[in-house]
């Protein structure tokens, strides 16, 4: 391709675009049913059920330290379809360019999206390109969609959590948004960490054969863990109880959302899951969360009781209980 | 940074000073903390839960968001409506509602409103926007005031000719004198703010005891320093003491840090400044001088904003007083929760109505 920057003209649907998506997208993902360019990727589909998610990646700036959207468009949709215990296999990409973005840039996005998708094991088997007026995108929106094969019987659900059971949580929180944070314009602060941005599907297949019982998944993305453990306290009608000691959360994190005035509960996580099981198997399931990759900074959490149902506490290491909140809005960082 | 504050964090310790204040704590007293940052950390913490029951608990007018008056809202947005202007903040102030619209509103309507860490992205911000006036609007205690006006020193020494501040900074010692005499108000001890004492130090606090003979402790925001400061408070009250200490050795100097009071007095001069709740206060505002009137916003961006207007049932200002509990306003989590707030004490990150929100149960079904 002759430009090095995106013309609206590549969303046209003539030649130009003709050659963006045979000179970038089909260098950067070479699937043999995607090179096939029909309109539907015809598969062939290993289990007598599916699972299937979607979601759209917005964020700003589209690079930051550990990764890219690109990234996240295809580690975020392998985790939401890993959730549901499914194997993911099939994706299907979008993308919103913005005119005059570096094609650079597309690139490297693809690049890494390409390497994700490999190291989750699943293929990218369609797509679709529109290009926006400049100022109306910033610079990329991905959305990717995808199915997993689905084990006959199995069936995990927010709602399945039981009194007496165990909350575990699979590294530590709040990597992802603060990575992000640091890098963003009007915001100087730098630190050293990285997204942790990761597919989570090996690590759930380990779970789900070490814990057969189960009761789900959940990845703790925006909103965090409170925003989870709060959907799954109302879905299961249960109150979830967290020691804030057991929590893992790195120093740097720790101190990086202190100063900005965020509760680290709330910094959004996309390399990190969440599993409620009984607690006979709380043990086996932890052993194998930290032998899975990216699970080696597991831990036990917290715990499930019946009421007050829909409430999620946090004990403090002073012996005293507090709730634990939900967002409210954006993260604003503080003024003192 | 762990090193530095995990010893503050240390529930042993913590355990022996509870158990200590138990012993000390014989008699009712309510002890009053001023910042907005203490109220946070004893909410988070549930220290409340592990108080005497001797011991009340009172948050004070220290969240700088909270205090900022209705008027002083609305002629920052006004400022932020003016043609050309890029208005820069802190994050805290984008929520607050103030008579009628909030910064998170008009941003949503198009003005560009824009939230940096510190002053000196907003000083980026009009270098990458020569053909704007940035204004940045200044709003803290003695805390933020020095970053303010060095960030006026930065832009002169810079030469720009695009940025201005809009100077909503207010003082805290003179606020606490107004509280003192309050015939509403009943406080035994204060808790005085840690961040602001490192800026002015000891002496500014004197009058409390010495005048008034309300006990006052400085202290930081780890858990221990907020048990601490409570634990030296009740010990001050049983021996019939009334002083300034300060629990807050490793960050507070008995005169405070001279340059930065240095760096306040060169920008600005003390002016009226109005608090919510409790009025105007002379002499606790900070006007920028008329030698910097380059970098004032009110010369470079005159506004007429119009008249402001209290929301009715809204109690943020006897709660910033002490004089009710955030629970015990009719709107707290019924009207008003910090989703739809309807005052600044709901949503500010300091606020005490959101801390009581967040982290308790109180005044919920």
């Amino acid at each position: 391709m002759r430009q090095d920057r995106i013309l609206l003209a590549h969303g046209s649907g003539g030649t130009m675009m003709r050659e963006l998506i045979e000179d970038v997208f089909m260098a950067g993902f070479a699937d043999d049913v995607l090179m096939r360019m029909d309109d539907a990727a015809a598969l062939d589909f290993p289990a007598p059920r599916l699972a299937i998610s979607t979601d759209t990646y917005v964020v700003n700036p589209l690079f930051f330290p550990g990764g890219d959207i690109g990234r996240l468009a295809i580690c975020g949709t392998v985790n939401d379809i890993a959730t549901s215990g499914a194997t993911p296999l099939y994706l299907s990409v979008g993308f919103v360019l913005e005119e005059g973005m570096p094609v650079e840039d597309l690139r490297r996005i693809l690049v890494s999206m390409r390497d994700a998708a490999a190291e989750a094991g699943v293929r990218i088997v369609t797509g679709d390109t529109k290009v926006v007026e400049k100022g109306h995108g910033d610079g990329c929106y991905i959305n990717t969609a995808g199915v997993g094969a689905l084990a006959e019987g199995l069936d995990l659900s927010g709602s399945h959590c039981k009194p007496g059971d165990v909350v575990l949580l699979s590294g530590t929180l709040g990597d992802h948004g603060i990575a992000v944070i640091s890098t963003r314009e009007g915001l100087s602060f730098s630190t050293d960490i990285q997204t942790d941005a990761a597919p989570l599907n090996a690590l759930i297949a380990a779970v789900l054969e070490a814990a057969p019982d189960v009761r789900c998944f959940r990845d703790p993305t925006r909103g965090g863990l409170a925003s989870t453990l709060n959907e799954l306290a109302s879905a299961s009608e249960v109150s979830i109880t967290v020691e804030e000691s057991s929590v893992p959360v790195l120093d740097q994190v720790r101190g990086a959302s202190e100063m900005l005035g965020y509760d680290v509960f709330q910094v959004a996580n996309e390399g990190k899951m969440v599993a409620v099981v009984p607690a006979e198997q709380a043990e086996a399931a932890l052993n194998a969360m930290r032998n899975a990759p990216y699970g080696s900074a597991a831990a036990i959490i917290g715990t499930v009781a019946e009421s007050p149902a829909g409430k999620v506490y946090v004990k403090t290491p002073f012996g005293a209980t507090r709730i634990m909140d939900m967002l409210v809005g954006e993260q604003l960082p503080r003024i003192c | 940074m762990s090193d530095l504050v995990s010893g503050f964090r240390d529930p042993d310790v913590a355990r022996r000073i509870i158990d200590e204040l138990q012993r000390v704590a014989t008699r009712p007293c309510k002890l009053m903390e001023v910042c907005g940052t203490h109220t946070m950390a004893i909410a988070k913490n549930g220290l409340r839960d592990v108080m005497p029951q001797t011991v009340k608990l009172l948050s004070g007018p220290g969240c700088p968001v909270c205090v900022t008056a209705n008027a002083e809202i609305d002629m920052a947005i006004e400022v932020g409506r003016q043609p050309g202007v890029i208005l820069t903040t802190f994050g805290d102030m984008i929520k607050v509602p103030g008579s009628y619209s909030s910064l998170s509103q008009e941003k949503a309507d198009g003005r560009d409103v824009r939230i940096v860490y510190s002053p000196l992205d907003s000083l980026t911000i009009a270098e990458n926007n020569p053909d704007k006036h940035v204004v940045f609007l200044g709003v803290g205690f003695e805390t933020t005031a020095p970053a303010v006006a060095l960030t006026i020193r930065e832009a002169a020494s810079r030469g720009l000719e695009n940025w201005s501040a809009l100077s909503l900074h207010k003082t805290v010692p003179a606020a606490l004198e107004a509280l003192v005499n309050d015939p509403d108000v009943q406080i035994n001890g204060f808790i005085l703010p840690g961040h602001v004492s490192t800026i002015i130090g000891v002496e500014p606090y004197l009058f409390l005891a010495e005048k008034y003979s309300v006990p006052c402790v400085i202290t930081g925001f780890e858990p221990v320093d907020v048990l601490q400061g409570v634990y030296m408070l009740a010990k001050q009250l049983a021996d019939g003491r009334a002083e300034v200490e300060i629990a807050y050795k490793r960050a507070v100097m008995q005169d405070g840090n001279p340059a930065a009071v240095a760096a306040m007095n060169e920008m600005f001069e003390a002016t009226d400044a109005e608090w919510r709740g409790i009025g105007v206060i002379p002499g606790t505002g900070l006007a920028i001088r008329p030698e910097f009137a380059r970098y004032d916003a009110t010369k470079r961006v005159p506004v007429t904003p119009p008249e402001p207007r209290e929301i009715k049932g809204c109690q943020c200002g006897d709660v910033l007083r002490g004089v009710v509990l955030p629970y015990e306003c009719k709107l707290f989590g019924k009207g008003c929760t910090p989703e739809h707030p309807i005052g600044p004490c709901m949503v500010s990150s300091e606020g005490s109505c959101a801390a009581y929100y967040r982290y308790t149960d109180y005044g919920k079904a």
